[in-house]
């Protein structure tokens, strides 16, 4: 394992009264691709600025390479940021653009000519130098963005939803672009978003944000498969979230259905909140499901199909390659392995970040 | 065709610019030019070299450049307080700094005069000090003083009006990037900010350049600018060739003077109002 | 810290700079002693004297009249040449808006004179030469308040009322008058700050026996000051301050301009 790069310590923030960050901690290692995930409002921004320098923390440290840094100007500090809207000089052309930070330290004029040259093919914008800011589209500000920020070879790039004004098509490349950019440079990337997707396909680490508390740390994998509460499962991704009660270890009951699932340690008769994603519900003949349903929705979805399947009171979201027709009746059937059990949330806090999700 | 239609609403504005705009800029053309007798002349607009005139035009150009100094130097960082004050009242204390740019021009000059008049308060309040007393009224220093008091709201809106429109995130990105407080406002601000300045300094330079009214109640006819040599072509020589002349004369420095500041900036007047 | 006073002490310098010499004049117009220096106690004297003086107050109508009549004839026809330029082409309105910007660029006395010019050779001096060449510098104030709003309002809004099935006629009175009119009202406004305030103008179209508080402030000042021309400020900057106010916070302001 590689070493923590950045620390943050019981970071607190608020403004005007209102907590947006409570007790956070949290560390990055280097060479890390990590991604601070949440709706907005969940503390992931000013996670990021307290990183870059422009919040301070009420409470905590951040610790930097072993040092602390938190009243570090954001000047002094060896990591640079890519801004939501890009935040370019409007009145610089790209070649000074990319220039400003390495006029600052002075360099030579070879050395900012060289420098300017690879940071426009790193980014796929060669000879582009002289243009005027204006004169680029969304997806071109981005990239002379990132140019600007990694010519000046931080440890780390802090990235601010840099996608999110770009269109879809637009926003898939430039995810691809990233992982490359990451991975030929070797650096540090810290990441906000509130887009699950890019979060899922970029990161190494997801670090989901809700209501100024961290939910769950892990690897995308982790993170889709093993969710630690409702808001995680809702978040990421499409779920059925169901209340269930966990009769014995490897025993849960759903809507008056026993089903065996693989989870142990909750205890005797525990109410839980069960997690069973769309892809794992099968569909089969009436009389082989667990249960019974009708079909009540269907939707064409290029490479499934999805379908709305009410059983016992519930509505089971259904993804499949096999289709069913509106009004057929069908039994369900979940594999053990596909059904992930959580605790209900415990505190008062934690229900009301659920609630408020 | 709809379009043609509603393109022919401007077309009492377009009569009336033609009328009470560009025929009367023509007439004054027509009058700079030509003699009492109508025929064609270069005299009146050459006069501009008779020492008297020329002592004018200089003064005037003197006074206008000191007096727009000034107030560029009063409200830059004027303009830079006020931007930074991020306070619920910030729409109001920048309007106190507006307001007297709305106030009668005449009031204005009234309440200097009395200010600077021999018994007036400035006077009193030095000799109450033991200090000696100043005779400014009906000097230069006077006038700038007024044009000062006078122009600078104008100065002060354009460039504060530029520096609000810069995104903070501009300026943090400037900050990610290494920049140093003095970088920030060199390289970032200055530049960012060029086009109010040079709409402030079109704003005070034209009007304290062409102005009779300040001269004429405060230098007490011992401060003779290019405006009031017009103005007494006019109302008391009834010589109106030699006025437009001399206005014609006057038109090409504000012509001048604002070709000679556009092309340091592109956009001006943007963001004035 | 200390760059924090820095900056008040600044500010307040330049708010007394601005303000003291109205705030005097203000209090003088108060004083029952004819000293520019020392009170000699309260007294509404100078306002009666200004209300019984009958060419002040002939030129006090003068002026409500032509500001107000010159502000409206302005707006009529400020409103409808900005719907025609908003009609044009990018060729058009660049033309159109240089021509507009003549009259806030050129100096105020090449303005007043050359109107003078053309007035005397066609007509008299007068009333109505003054009310002329203060719609005349009045239009473009209506025309920059009013142009920018016509271009941010939504041209879809409009387009959907047509699909709708309104008329153009009903269209443009639900969906785009609405949204110009704050800028209809500004516009009107400035345009009669503007006319109070001027002076170079009016002076050279007013024509003998016409004046409005500017001019004769300024003749009255050539003669000397007299107390109740401090009487007289007080009054002209209360309607100032009030027609400000109204502008900048009333249901007009325009609140898009600081973001």
């Amino acid at each position: 394992m590689s070493k923590r790069l950045i620390d943050l310590q019981h970071i607190t923030k608020s403004f005007d009264g209102d907590t947006i960050l409570d007790d956070l901690n949290l560390y990055i290692r280097e060479n890390e691709f990590l991604t601070l995930l949440g709706p907005s409002g969940c503390g992931k921004t000013t996670t990021l600025r307290i990183i870059g320098g422009f919040e301070t923390p009420d409470q905590g440290t951040v610790v930097f390479d072993g040092k602390d840094i938190t009243n570090l100007a954001p000047n002094q500090r060896q990591l640079n940021t890519v801004f939501q809207k890009y935040a370019l000089f409007p009145h610089m052309s790209i070649a000074q653009n990319i220039a400003f930070g390495l006029k600052i330290r002075k360099k030579s004029k070879a050395y900012i000519d060289d420098k300017i040259k690879y940071a426009l093919k790193l980014v796929n914008l060669e000879g582009f130098e002289n243009r005027s800011i204006d004169s680029l589209s969304g997806g071109q500000q981005q990239r002379i963005a990132i140019a600007r920020a990694i010519v000046n070879e931080p440890k780390v790039l802090l990235l601010d939803e840099p996608l999110g004004a770009l269109d879809l098509k637009l926003r898939q490349d430039m995810q691809y672009e990233l992982i490359r950019l990451k991975n030929e440079l070797g650096i540090t990337f810290i990441y906000v978003t509130h887009d699950q997707e890019e979060a899922l396909t970029m990161s190494d680490t997801i670090v989901v944000m809700n209501q100024g508390y961290i939910q769950q740390i892990g690897t995308p994998q982790d993170i889709y498969n093993e969710p630690v509460n409702a808001f995680v499962a809702d978040f990421i991704g499409e779920s059925n979230i169901i209340n269930g009660l966990m009769l014995n270890d490897r025993l849960v009951q759903i809507l008056d259905v026993k089903f065996p699932c693989v989870d142990e340690g909750f205890g005797c008769n525990t109410p839980v909140d069960v997690v069973i994603r769309p892809e794992d519900v099968e569909l089969v003949a009436p009389e082989n499901g667990m249960l019974e349903g009708d079909v009540i929705s269907l939707i064409f979805k290029g490479v499934h199909w999805e379908m709305e399947v009410l059983a016992n009171g519930y509505e089971w979201l259904v993804q499949t390659t096999q289709m069913h027709p509106v009004g057929a009746h069908v039994g369900i059937r979940v594999d053990p392995f596909n059904i992930q059990i959580m605790n209900k949330p415990e505190s008062n806090d934690e229900r009301a970040v659920e609630l408020n999700a | 065709m709809r379009k043609l239609k509603r393109q022919l609403l401007a077309g009492p504005y377009i009569l009336w610019m033609t009328g009470f705009i560009l025929l009367p800029i023509a007439m004054v053309l027509y009058y700079a030019f030509t003699t009492t007798g109508g025929s064609f002349t270069l005299l009146n607009v050459s006069s501009i070299a008779f020492s008297v005139h020329f002592k004018a035009l200089i003064l005037s150009l003197k006074l206008a450049l000191i007096c727009t100094v000034i107030c560029l130097i009063l409200s830059y960082p004027l303009a830079m307080i006020l931007n930074r004050m991020k306070t619920k009242s910030q729409g109001f204390i920048v309007f106190i700094f507006i307001l007297p740019m709305w106030m009668n021009f005449m009031l204005r000059i009234l309440a200097w005069r009395m200010l600077l008049s021999n018994n007036g308060i400035i006077n009193s309040l030095l000799e109450t000090l033991g200090l000696p007393m100043i005779d400014i009224l009906n000097t230069p220093t006077a006038v700038v003083f007024c044009m000062v008091y006078d122009f600078l709201p104008f100065m002060i809106l354009p460039i504060y009006n530029a520096m609000a429109r810069i995104q903070p995130d501009i300026i943090e990105a400037a900050k990610d990037l290494g920049a140093g407080n003095a970088t920030i406002f060199f390289k970032i601000i200055v530049p960012l900010t060029m086009s109010g300045v040079i709409s402030g300094i079109i704003m005070v330079f034209v009007p304290a350049l062409t102005s009779f009214a300040v001269s004429d109640l405060l230098g007490g006819g011992k401060v003779l600018l290019i405006g009031n040599v017009i103005e007494q072509a006019f109302m008391q020589e009834y010589n109106w060739n030699l006025g437009s002349g001399l206005s014609f004369v006057l038109m090409i420095f504000v012509i001048a003077s604002m070709a000679l500041m556009n092309s340091r900036g592109d956009e001006t007047g943007a963001g004035v109002w | 810290m200390i760059r924090k006073s820095a900056e008040r002490i600044y500010l307040f310098l330049i708010f007394l700079f601005l303000y003291l010499p109205i705030g005097v004049l203000i209090v003088l117009s108060f004083n029952n002693s004819k000293s520019k220096v020392l009170w000699g106690g309260f007294t509404l004297a100078w306002y009666k004297k200004l209300f019984s003086n009958s060419a002040i107050m002939e030129a006090f109508c003068t002026t409500i009249f032509i500001s107000l009549a010159s502000a409206a004839i302005a707006t009529l026809l400020g409103v409808l040449a900005a719907l025609g330029i908003d009609a044009m082409k990018k060729r058009g309105q660049t033309v159109m808006l240089g021509a507009t910007n003549i009259p806030l660029l050129n100096a105020d006395i090449v303005t007043g004179i050359s109107m003078m010019l053309l007035f005397v050779r066609f007509t008299r001096l007068g009333m109505s030469t003054v009310l002329i060449a203060h719609i005349t510098f009045n239009i473009p104030y209506v025309i920059l308040n009013v142009l920018p709003k016509l271009k941010q309002s939504s041209r879809t809004a409009y387009e959907a009322a047509l699909d709708l099935g309104a008329t153009p006629l009903y269209a443009f009175r639900k969906i785009i008058w609405p949204q110009i009119l704050p800028g209809i009202l500004s516009g009107f406004l400035m345009a009669m700050t503007m006319s109070l305030d001027d002076f170079s103008v009016t002076y050279f179209t007013k024509g003998a026996g016409i004046n409005t508080l500017s001019t004769i402030i300024y003749t009255e000042m050539r003669k000397g000051i007299r107390p109740e021309m401090y009487a007289l400020s007080t009054i002209l900057f209360l309607i100032a301050l009030i027609l400000l106010l109204f502008m900048n916070f009333g249901p007009t302001a325009r609140k898009e301009t600081r973001e």
